[in-house]
């Protein structure tokens, strides 16, 4: 089963040397995760500067905005919204929300969980993330092309998206961009996946069952074959996109369409349809990709802090896994507005609601975690907490749009808007945040400071409540979507006080993402020095030193003994069992 | 080494926690019982359908939201560390079997208990005799047009649209069917009757969206799709685009007039009348 | 699980490759080689391949369902005869499939000059049929068939040209197995080889599929 070295002494595994090779092209799973960590810090910064933006127009259509704020000054046009928007998104759900969770903390963190020196493809491992920081300058070249970014939305429904400049500002080579950099991130995501899932299942040490994984490996591993599946249904979706634009193909495109009085004679017959479904076959696992990361997070902080075991780690196991398995089963639900049969719309539906049984399980699972326990509020824990209830918030008013003679009304509204930020924008980045707290002293060596951290939890969690729960009352109004103002139609007029508050409150709170920025860089120099174990926690990484050598061990494999959350056990010479703590060391082996 | 002593402050942090669990969920509660910013009434007895399952969900799900948070709040107050040693149980198959199936049961069941807005709305077609109207959106406005007295359309060619000499369809001036058809920027229906749309898209897919039909579809190009309605109370309702079309999405709005039939009648001649050379 | 760990486990010794335990018979991988890099089992190869032909059969599945979903929309759908040389470059390709197995197992029994040749022949005949596959495309542009005609003529052009960047790519590892210095690395040629040699045949039946997909589906 297991190979061994036949000339038994062979070469050790070397560190790297020279700054290139250590800090540029390392293959080391620590310097990778920490590059797309930076990548993804870049981005959702990037993405909350477009959101300012947006939220200022919302509010303020007409004002001339001063050019500190706006590139040349003056008054931003709809198109400049939408274009924003559009960025916005497409930014946020794949530079941060598909990047961070997995690619940042599971890159970093997985192989030492289960006792490997490394991810199984060290130099894949480094090319997947330069094809993603590839991806991102492709994507980022969208803003400085004639015609600027797309304003198709992340989305890109043809034939908007297909058409080319005719259809809108921004769709000639500002969409071919978008096109082009999503089908390289699309690849840059295979190559993570394959690397997780082949770490994972045949990397583990000696004693690290499937069944002693720590949550956060179930999640990142559940997540890759997610994103294995499903990234190569978006990448042959924006081929067929891309030969619609350039090729004068028409897959997405049909006949008999008329552009500002400009008949459109080059193509027929396709199906705008067609790009949906694949579309959302892949965007549905997307958002599962999004979150899993965070939930396995949330799982082992609230474990950790808690001092006990997790509720039920076997049902969260297998919650995990349905939420994945069914994900793939109910991209239909993005669809009920769109033309789609009814009869397979209602089908869709049951499946949704469905999903709602895992999610509401591990909702559960987490709260028996709390119950009896020995709760400790540092930052990582309260970012923990608040997850669960942005989860709950969240994953709550999914259960109306899961249901098509709800929908009805609620499609394309602000309601949806609610519902996806509390989720992906809100909750898998209160994920990203507890990973953030509990790791840094893992990956950097030094602890971030308590106190800005609670500072800055404080106002975020207040502060996204603020912004997103009245988008909830805005789509009860029937207020649409991505309309860049309220001028154009009556009904919107007095909901113009709501968008003020909405405004004000995301000034305020990502304001104090700053506070996180601050801490961060403040504390990676001038930070308490952290010890091998500072959170008493039992995985494999708080093992090894902070931050770890360059071959994780030593170049010694090291033996598990029991389960990943062994906090609390009864007659144990401590409050936590850490894994690898062989059985006559610890009180009770389990 | 045994960590008796308690995390200083958490009796501080986990009270300002709870409290905060609490007034959310305290103004959320009370921001969609009082109705702060609400659905406009519904025009249809289709839309009592929706409302009501809208009830049903809101109030289950309510429940799930007041007792979720709530529950947070409670553990994060009780179990705070004051020093107790945590409680050593990793699970309990009964619990989770009884919570599995009763969301299985509550989620599914209510979506099964919705399916029948849904059909009204989708799996029947319109009454015989309803009035079609065909609604065509653009990059940016919509249009609708009758089929006019002789109760026959005109062929459609589309490159004869021009906004620009009146012809925003394409109307096939060779096609006699088409000779009385009625076209206009905002959408007239008598009231008690059924009404049937005929969705379909110039351009790129828009989505024609009435608040209080609690209605709305896509207009996908390549398409015809028809919905139908009935609506019960007159007035002037605004037809807002759901469906990302372009730089105008926003400004992309008519009405649709809901009026007694005489009215309708009187309005009808006079579009026609407008439509002769 | 409890059973099997007793207090008599040693903390495995430094310089061993990974995972102590049992000793897998008659393979010699799982040593760093001179690679730099961490010594991984055998096996960790052979799963990633097979995970990364699943994402390779997603992507080839979302555009043959798109193909379908397309050809039944109806209205526009020309068929399109398929130039006869296709068959011989199916041929072609299942030679090769033969000759790359033949060439995995000169390799294993030691015999390098043969592996070499059995080898390069399976290259040759990847070479040959992609250059078919040129030759179809030719005989189609000649015939005014080209990729925006008609939806059948944007498949065939689509469907085979991602086909023939697989097998190129499959090429270049092909090459990269004769020519690699293999002492450098985690594993043998023998394994590098037997990789490669599963995503040939890979390709060689995904070409049969699409060329049935093509066929029966014009």
């Amino acid at each position: 089963m297991v190979a061994h070295d036949s000339g038994g002494g062979g070469h050790q595994h070397h560190p790297p040397s020279g700054f290139i090779r250590k800090w540029i092209f390392s293959v080391d799973h620590k310097v990778i995760g920490i590059q797309y960590y930076f990548l993804a810090l870049f981005s959702v910064f990037l993405g909350m500067g477009l959101s300012v933006l947006m939220r200022i127009h919302l509010v303020w259509p007409n004002a001339q905005l001063p050019s500190w704020l706006w590139p040349g000054g003056g008054q931003m046009t709809s198109e400049e919204y939408l274009a924003l928007m559009t960025m916005h998104g497409s930014i946020m759900v794949f530079m941060v929300l598909t990047t961070a969770p997995q690619s940042g903390f599971g890159n970093f963190i997985l192989p030492i969980q289960i006792g490997a020196a490394d991810m199984a493809f060290p130099v894949l491992n480094m090319l997947s993330f330069w094809v993603t920081f590839l991806s991102l300058m492709v994507l980022g070249a969208a803003f400085f092309v004639e015609g600027g970014p797309p304003i198709s939305g992340w989305t890109a429904y043809p034939p908007l998206s297909a058409l080319g400049e005719i259809a809108g500002p921004g769709q000639g080579a500002g969409q071919t961009l978008w096109v082009v950099g999503v089908g390289i991130f699309c690849i840059a995501a295979l190559l993570g996946a394959l690397n997780f899932i082949t770490t994972t299942l045949d990397l583990r040490a000696k004693g690290m069952t499937l069944s002693r994984m720590p949550l956060t490996v179930w999640a990142w591993l559940i997540t890759a074959i997610l994103s294995l599946l499903s990234f190569g249904v978006l990448l042959a979706a924006c081929i067929l996109l891309l030969l619609d634009r350039t090729a004068g193909t028409s897959f997405f495109i049909p006949g008999g369409l008329v552009l500002t009085d400009t008949p459109v004679t080059d193509h027929k017959g396709g199906s705008p349809l067609l790009w949906q479904h694949l579309f959302w076959f892949f965007g549905h696992p997307e958002v599962y990709i999004a979150i899993l990361p965070g939930m396995g997070v949330a799982s082992h902080i609230l474990s950790t802090f808690a001092r006990k075991p997790v509720f039920g780690y076997k049902a969260m196991v297998a919650a995990m896994s349905s939420i994945g398995f069914l994900g793939f089963m109910v991209w239909g639900h993005h669809m009920f507005m769109s033309g789609l049969s009814p009869y397979s719309a209602f089908a869709f539906s049951l499946l949704t609601m469905a999903i709602g049984v895992p999610s509401a399980i591990k909702t559960f699972n987490w709260l028996g975690t709390l119950w009896g326990g020995k709760i400790q509020f540092n930052t990582s824990m309260l970012f923990a907490l608040g997850f669960v209830s942005l989860f709950v918030t969240g994953g709550l008013s999914g259960l109306f749009l899961a249901q098509p003679s709800i929908d009805l009304y609620m499609h394309d509204t602000y309601f949806v808007v609610a519902h996806f930020h509390l989720i992906m924008g809100v909750a898998a980045i209160f994920g990203i945040f507890t990973a953030s707290y509990f790791w840094f002293p893992k990956m950097f060596g030094r602890m971030l400071n308590e106190t800005i951290g609670k500072i800055h939890f404080w106002i975020t969690f207040a502060g996204v409540y603020a912004i997103f729960m009245p988008m909830h009352f805005l789509g009860l109004a029937g207020h649409p979507r991505r309309y860049a103002d309220t001028t154009g139609v009556n009904y919107l007029g007095p909901l113009d006080e709501v968008h003020y508050f909405i405004t004000i409150a995301a000034l305020i709170t990502i304001a104090a993402q700053f506070l996180f920025v601050i801490n961060f860089f403040y504390s990676l120099k001038a930070g308490q020095k952290a010890s091998e174990n500072p959170w008493n926690a039992t995985t494999l990484e708080w093992s090894v030193a902070s931050p770890p050598p360059f071959d994780n061990f030593g170049g010694q494999e090291p033996v598990v003994y029991r389960g990943a959350y062994e906090y609390g056990v009864p007659d144990a010479a401590d409050d936590y069992v850490p894994q690898h703590l062989a059985p006559a060391k610890a009180g009770k082996a389990h | 080494m045994q960590r008796k002593r308690a995390e200083a402050g958490s009796t501080a942090v986990a009270c300002i926690l709870a409290l905060f669990l609490v007034v959310f969920t305290g103004i959320t509660v009370y921001c969609f019982v009082a109705k702060t910013w609400w659905f406009p009434p519904s025009i249809t007895a289709f839309g009592a359908l929706i409302d009501a399952q809208f009830q049903r969900t809101l109030i289950i799900t309510g429940i799930v939201f007041v007792l979720a948070q709530l529950g947070l709040a409670w553990a994060v107050f009780r179990f705070r560390d004051q020093g107790q040693k945590a409680t050593y149980f990793e699970g309990h198959t009964g619990m989770e079997l009884v919570w599995t199936a009763g969301t299985l049961v509550l989620f599914v069941g209510l979506g099964i208990y919705g399916e029948r807005a849904w059909a009204e709305a989708r799996f029947n077609e319109a009454a015989p005799g309803a009035l079609q109207v065909e609604v065509t959106g653009m990059q940016f406005a919509w249009n609708f047009r009758y089929a006019g007295p002789d109760g026959r359309w005109g062929g459609l060619r589309p490159e004869l649209i021009s906004a620009s000499t009146g012809n925003p369809v394409g109307i096939d001036p060779q096609d006699v069917g088409g000779k009385d058809d009625v076209v206009s920027p905002v959408l007239y229906v008598p009231m008690n009757r059924e009404v049937e749309v005929l969705i379909r898209t110039q351009d790129v897919t828009h989505n024609f969206n009435v608040r209080e039909l609690r209605l709305k579809q896509d207009a996908v190009p390549g398409l015809v799709i028809h919905m139908h309605f009935n609506a019960t109370v007159p007035g002037e309702y605004e037809i807002a685009c759901a469906e990302l079309c372009g730089l105008g999405h926003q400004r992309m709005r008519s009405f649709l007039n809901v009026v007694p039939q005489e009215e309708y009648d009187r309005w009808m001649q006079e579009q026609v009348a407008a439509m002769q050379p | 699980m409890p059973g099997t760990l007793t207090d008599d486990i040693e903390i495995i010794e430094a310089g061993h490759g990974r995972g102590g335990g049992v000793p897998a018979g008659g393979d010699d991988d799982g040593g760093d080689g001179g690679s730099g890099l961490p010594a991984i089992p055998r096996r960790a190869y052979f799963t990633a391949m097979q995970l990364g032909l699943a994402g390779i059969v997603m992507f080839f599945m979302a555009l043959t369902s798109s193909f379908l979903v397309r050809k039944g929309l109806g209205t526009d759908w020309v068929a399109i005869a398929l130039p006869p040389v296709l068959w011989f470059n199916s041929l072609v390709l299942l030679v090769s499939s033969a000759t790359i197995q033949a060439a995995g197992r000169r390799l294993e029994a030691g015999d390098a000059q043969s592996f070499r040749y059995w080898w390069g022949l399976t290259i040759a005949l990847g070479l040959l049929f992609l250059s078919g596959q040129v030759i179809a495309w030719r005989q189609l542009a000649a015939q005014g068939v080209f990729l925006s005609s008609n939806p059948d003529s944007s498949f065939f052009y689509l469907l085979t040209a991602a086909h023939g960047l697989h097998l190129a790519g499959g090429i270049l590892a092909l090459l990269y197995v004769a020519f690699r210095p293999w002492r450098r690395s985690r594993i043998t040629q023998a394994t590098a080889a037997a990789l490669a040699g599963i995503y040939w045949h890979f390709m060689d039946g995904l070409w049969l599929f699409l060329l049935a997909l093509l066929y029966l589906g014009r």
